[in-house]
């Protein structure tokens, strides 16, 4: 039952327990239970929205810096990352394979700002070898959520 | 000019056609009316066409239908029942279930012939039987047995004429799932009287509380049944139309005879389509099920909190609860809920005489919505107390 709440959650983050619990066959106590319990044991990190700030009018530019690290001794990836995620301004940071180690995403409010920050503040960091910038443009689909206004109904309204 | 048909003339109006010129004039209604599924066909299948007519696929198929397509459902029935068919000659596709009814009773009905047909039931089962100029004789099932038809009342209808029993669990209209035991007494009936049984599987994957009882797996039915199924419902395919029938090798050519003069074969695309779903398509179609599932349970308790009866259906997407407290009609009331509450639902009464004193809600459609439709439907029923 555990991971069906999760499923729930994680599409709508404000389905009550007791609309969970009609779904799932459960009483609301168990629902309610399970959620405190997973709250507790970090399961359920927290509750957040998807906003469309574009949409909201906020000026805001992101761009995904691959970042090229080389570890040295006492200085691992897991070093070189906390010091980049400490700044406010990295939106998320990820280690992965390929060509670069760290996929760091940073948010400004201007391109300009978000280069100095990388020119500044990344590139000069020790262990970072070199940096690549890329500014987002559109958003077409974010943690699952498709952005465009949901299709027309395509079908009739009664069939058999 | 000379008149129609007679047989033709003489099959009524569908009583769904009535609801939908009603339904396509008004603004914001909450449709509950809706017979197949919410989600867009999963994208890989639809690609996976696409893919396919780029690269020339847009040419005619053996008449049995592409021998990949009928080797992956072989495959899928091997796997999932164990139960064995010969890609070769034991299945044959078809454009949907619907086409693969009427081939079924074109292939074996003689005029004057007997099918045996519990109702409520899909619309078109006893226009097909009609159409191939047999006679339907209809069985009632009710609320009382969860809607399943009991072998007795099966055996009652038994004649020197009767061809072929007719099955469809889970069933639309009332998502009845009919119990291993009285399926298996039907099949002994239909081997004591030498009989043939229609098996319309399409909702099998919808099944909810356990395993469904697929027909042709229990004892002594392999060799008497034909057993239909297809895309529509478990992979959101409906447009798509595409079915398959299995059975033995005899009535599959027989049906195929049928459907090559008059079908040729099922549309290359969907064929494409139907075997990227059939190998690659399980993940996604559970995942459609799981929030049917979720859904049943929904509409089901807001049904009954708004005071009518309504049993928790095993199967399909449908739940038929009673409205006869009402004192209505099953047509009154859907049409005045209609017009007070926009709510949209079938009158149980369109899927044969039996279904009067129900309607059909189906879930297929998204939990904000039934929440929504439940409440207005709560809000009608109270004011008619």
């Amino acid at each position: 039952m555990e991971k069906q709440i999760l499923k729930i959650l994680e599409r709508d983050a404000r389905t009550s327990p007791e609309q969970i619990a009609v779904r799932l066959g459960a009483t609301v106590e168990e629902v309610s239970e399970a959620i405190k319990k997973m709250e507790e044991s970090g399961i359920i990190r927290h509750y957040k929205t998807i906003v469309d700030w574009e949409k909201a009018g906020k000026e805001q530019v992101f761009a995904f810096i691959d970042v090229r690290v080389s570890p040295s001794r006492g200085v691992g990836f897991d070093d070189v990352a906390k010091r980049i995620y400490n700044y406010p301004e990295v939106h998320s940071v990820y280690l992965v394979s390929g060509d670069y180690d760290l996929r760091v995403v940073v948010e400004g409010k201007t391109m300009r700002e978000v280069a100095f920050f990388v020119a500044e503040k990344l590139a000069t960091l020790e262990g970072v070898l070199s940096t690549r910038s890329s500014f987002l443009l559109k958003r077409y689909k974010v943690d699952g959520d498709v952005f465009e206004e949901a299709a027309a109904e395509h079908r009739l309204a009664v069939t058999p | 000019m000379k008149p129609i048909s007679k047989v033709v003339h003489e099959i009524p109006a569908s009583g769904i056609r009535r609801f939908f010129d009603i339904v396509s004039q008004m603004k914001d209604v909450v449709s509950l009316g809706v017979g197949e599924p919410d989600f867009d066909t999963p994208w890989r299948i639809t690609e996976a066409c696409i893919y396919a007519l780029e690269h020339g696929h847009t040419h005619y198929t053996s008449n049995y239908g592409l021998l990949e397509l009928r080797k992956a459902i072989a495959d899928y029935f091997v796997r999932t029942e164990g139960l064995e068919y010969n890609p070769e000659n034991q299945i044959l596709v078809t454009v949907g279930v619907s086409e693969g009814m009427d081939l079924a009773m074109r292939a074996i009905l003689n005029p004057g012939d007997e099918v045996i047909i519990p109702e409520p039931s899909f619309v078109a089962y006893k226009p097909c039987i009609s159409f191939a100029g047999g006679v339907p004789v209809v069985v009632c099932s009710y609320m009382e047995n969860g809607f399943a038809v009991l072998p007795e009342q099966i055996e009652a209808a038994i004649t020197s004429k009767t061809k072929a029993i007719w099955l469809s669990y889970p069933t639309n209209p009332t998502g009845a799932v009919a119990p291993r035991e009285i399926l298996q007494k039907i099949v002994d009936l239909a081997c004591k009287h030498d009989l043939y049984i229609i098996s319309d599987e399409i909702y099998d994957r919808l099944t909810y509380d356990g395993q469904h009882t697929c027909v042709p797996m229990l004892p002594g039915a392999y060799e008497r049944t034909i057993l239909l199924n297809g895309f529509s419902k478990a992979y959101a395919m409906t447009g798509w139309r595409i079915g398959y029938a299995a059975g033995n090798p005899d009535i599959i050519e027989a049906m195929m005879k049928v459907h090559q003069y008059t079908m040729m074969c099922a549309p290359i695309t969907a064929q494409v389509a139907a075997v990227e779903a059939i190998k690659h398509g399980y993940e996604d179609s559970e995942a459609m099920i799981e929030e049917y599932g979720q859904r049943r349970r929904v509409i089901v308790k807001g049904l009954n909190d708004a005071g009518l009866k309504c049993l928790m259906p095993g199967g399909a997407f449908y739940a038929f609860p009673s409205i006869k407290d009402t004192g209505l009609s099953s047509d009154e009331f859907a049409e005045r809920l209609l017009f007070e509450e926009k709510v949209a639902v079938v009158p149980g009464s369109a899927f044969g005489e039996c279904g009067e004193g129900h309607i059909r809600c189906s879930y297929a459609t998204s939990i904000d919505k039934i929440e929504m439709a439940v409440e207005r439907i709560g809000r009608f029923v109270s004011k008619l107390k």
